[in-house]
């Protein structure tokens, strides 16, 4: 399985030399990093190749990486049926430089992208709705953004003399209680640590 | 006589509609009674799930998942304890694992038994609605009495299941299952040649094989269009690769053919439920590490070291190494995935979940298309969509 899974990553760096790199294994899959404007290339390439055939894109999500110069990455998971196999291609991308959408590639790939710039606000270039998708009408954010609270800004309740639903800034009856647990002594050396390895 | 411009009607659907299976608001701009075009308005049931397990450990993030897709809770459970544990690099004990596999198999007929009589409804059946509620009933009380609760279970934690089934139960699931058949036979005599039921769903929404690659599906979509793929056949987790048990296809992609498979699909999980009764080991049901798993109850009352662990445990949690993972399983509606990004604390730094139904929904606009209005709903009833999953 891994041995299968090596090659194709080898193939596919070796057929997309400018546009792919970093082909490495973990935990049984199989990873890429592509570069941010040919990633349409990418997939398409993905797609088509005969030793390939990465013919369903399964998923596309964003994860933020606030102290990366480039903050976020965008994940595309794709399954081959021919093959059996699952490939994870990974692009860097900040809040800035828009990313080549894959709609034209993928059908699936359109609410997809509108979720991640919902969320994220990942930015896709040529994409043909890029529309909020999730969040509320008017929403404003992204909120699974590392330095979005959790508890957000605006909250809604219905107003009886208004006779609607009424938007205010969020009022928190208690203070959010944040537990942290992580020790602060973990993984740091002590003065002395040296001399007990030593 | 000059000639009358005929601009397209837009029209709302939802989200408070009977046929919306839930809050699914839809933009329908029509040609007379032909749709041109429809645009899913969702997010009507946001619930910042993903945002929520980002602020919570491990453990605290499996309730989550039973909010997911509610009408087969375990199946979602089942993809994140197999993405922790793939991070972790544990495996399950051999009887959590087929305990595991009997209950997502009863998740599946539960989630089948809603479907399937729920699409009738829309289309006009009232009757199976009625006598699936019924099974389901049954069902959960099998769901209640291994894990005290009917619906949301938070039954499969990473590192096997919480609780041993208790004693006499597995007889129960014997007897259910022998008299289950003759439900379905019922259900299939009230439908099968049924001619409105076969008016309303023969050829109506028919997707081929590419289309479906295309947008992403899985599950019933896409085996409705004859493509064979299933991942418990293909990428088998758990014990399912030691069952026997057939994968049924469609030919037509219709919501027919659609309707067909669901009703197969039960028949075969009912041999999967058997099969692991049958073949279910003795032993325990949680890994032996107790930095993953809680001790025993009585270990506690005596036991410092049991006291300690179960402290940290319910407080800090585990940590799992830093890592990512991609961890797929088949469930009732497709392939559910959880794309896990851990950074070594206690709390995932990333969890996606990829919900079949997302793209099930993204694709209406592109099945629906030249359609009459009353397709619409036969076909976002044959699509089997919940969206606690969709929405998140």
């Amino acid at each position: 399985m891994s041995e299968a899974l090596r090659e194709l990553g080898e193939l596919i760096q070796a057929s997309l030399p400018n546009d792919a790199s970093g082909a490495r294994i973990a935990h049984g899959e199989l990873m890429i990093d592509a570069r941010r404007e040919s990633i349409v290339r990418v997939l398409t390439f993905l797609r088509d190749d005969s030793n390939c055939q990465f013919k369903l894109l399964v998923d596309v999500c964003g994860v933020d990486y606030p102290s990366r110069p480039e903050r976020f990455e965008v994940v595309y998971n794709l399954l081959s049926l021919r093959l059996n196999q699952r490939v994870r291609v990974k692009v860097a991308t900040g809040e800035e430089t828009p990313v080549p959408s894959v709609t034209g590639v993928f059908s699936s790939a359109g609410w997809y992208e509108r979720e991640a710039w919902d969320l994220y606000g990942i930015f896709f270039s040529d994409h043909p709705d890029l529309r909020r998708l999730l969040t509320d009408y008017g929403f404003e954010g992204h909120p699974l953004r590392k330095d979005f609270p959790l508890t957000g800004y605006v909250e809604v309740r219905y107003d009886d003399e208004q006779k609607r639903v009424v938007y205010e800034p969020v009022k928190l009856v208690q203070e959010f209680r944040s537990f942290d647990f992580l020790s602060p002594w973990e993984g740091m050396t002590l003065p002395g640590d040296e001399k007990a390895k030593g | 006589m000059a000639e009358v411009q005929i601009q397209n009607f837009t029209m709302n659907f939802g989200p408070q509609h009977p046929a919306a299976h839930g809050v699914l608001r839809l933009v329908v701009e029509m040609d007379g009674e032909v749709i041109e075009r429809v645009d899913p308005h969702i997010g009507l049931l946001h619930r910042g799930t993903e945002k929520l397990i980002e602020y919570k450990t491990y453990l605290q993030a499996v309730p989550y998942f039973d909010r997911l897709d509610y009408v087969a809770p375990m199946n979602q459970e089942h993809a994140y304890a197999l993405a922790v544990e793939k991070l972790l690099g544990l495996e399950a004990p051999r009887r959590a694992q087929f305990i595991r596999v009997l209950y997502a198999e009863i998740s599946r007929i539960l989630n089948h038994l809603l479907n399937v009589p729920a699409f009738a409804m829309d289309v006009g059946a009232m009757t199976p609605f009625l006598w699936a509620f019924e099974q389901r009933e049954f069902l959960m009380e099998f769901y209640e009495r291994v894990s005290g609760a009917r619906l949301h279970a938070a039954y499969f934690r990473p590192g096997g299941v919480a609780f041993d089934m208790p004693a006499g139960l597995a007889d129960d699931i014997y007897k259910w299952a022998d008299q289950f058949p003759k439900m379905i036979d019922d259900m299939e005599a009230l439908l099968n040649d049924n001619r409105i039921f076969k008016q309303r769903s023969v050829d109506i929404g028919v997707i081929t094989a590419e289309q479906a690659m295309d947008w992403g599906l899985s599950g019933p979509m896409l085996r409705g269009s004859g493509v064979p793929w299933d991942l418990r056949k293909a990428q088998p987790y758990d014990v399912y690769d030691e069952m026997d048990f057939d994968i049924p296809i469609g030919k037509n992609g219709d919501c027919y053919d659609r309707y067909l498979l669901r009703i197969l699909e039960m028949r075969e999980s009912l041999k999967i439920i058997r099969q692991a009764l049958d073949k279910m080991p003795s032993g325990p049901v949680k890994v032996d590490d107790r930095k993953i798993a809680p001790p025993p109850r009585a270990e506690m009352k005596r036991s410092m070291e049991a006291l300690i662990h179960h402290f940290k445990l319910y407080t800090e949690g585990y940590h799992v190494p830093a890592g990512e993972t991609y961890t797929a399983v088949e469930a009732p509606k497709g392939e559910f995935g959880v794309y896990l990004v851990s950074d070594g604390t206690n709390k995932p730094y990333r969890c996606k979940i990829r919900a079949p139904g997302f793209a099930f929904l993204q694709a209406t606009d592109f099945m629906c298309k030249g359609h009459m209005l009353a397709d619409l709903v036969a076909i976002v009833g044959s699509m089997d969509v919940v969206f606690g999953e969709i929405d998140r």
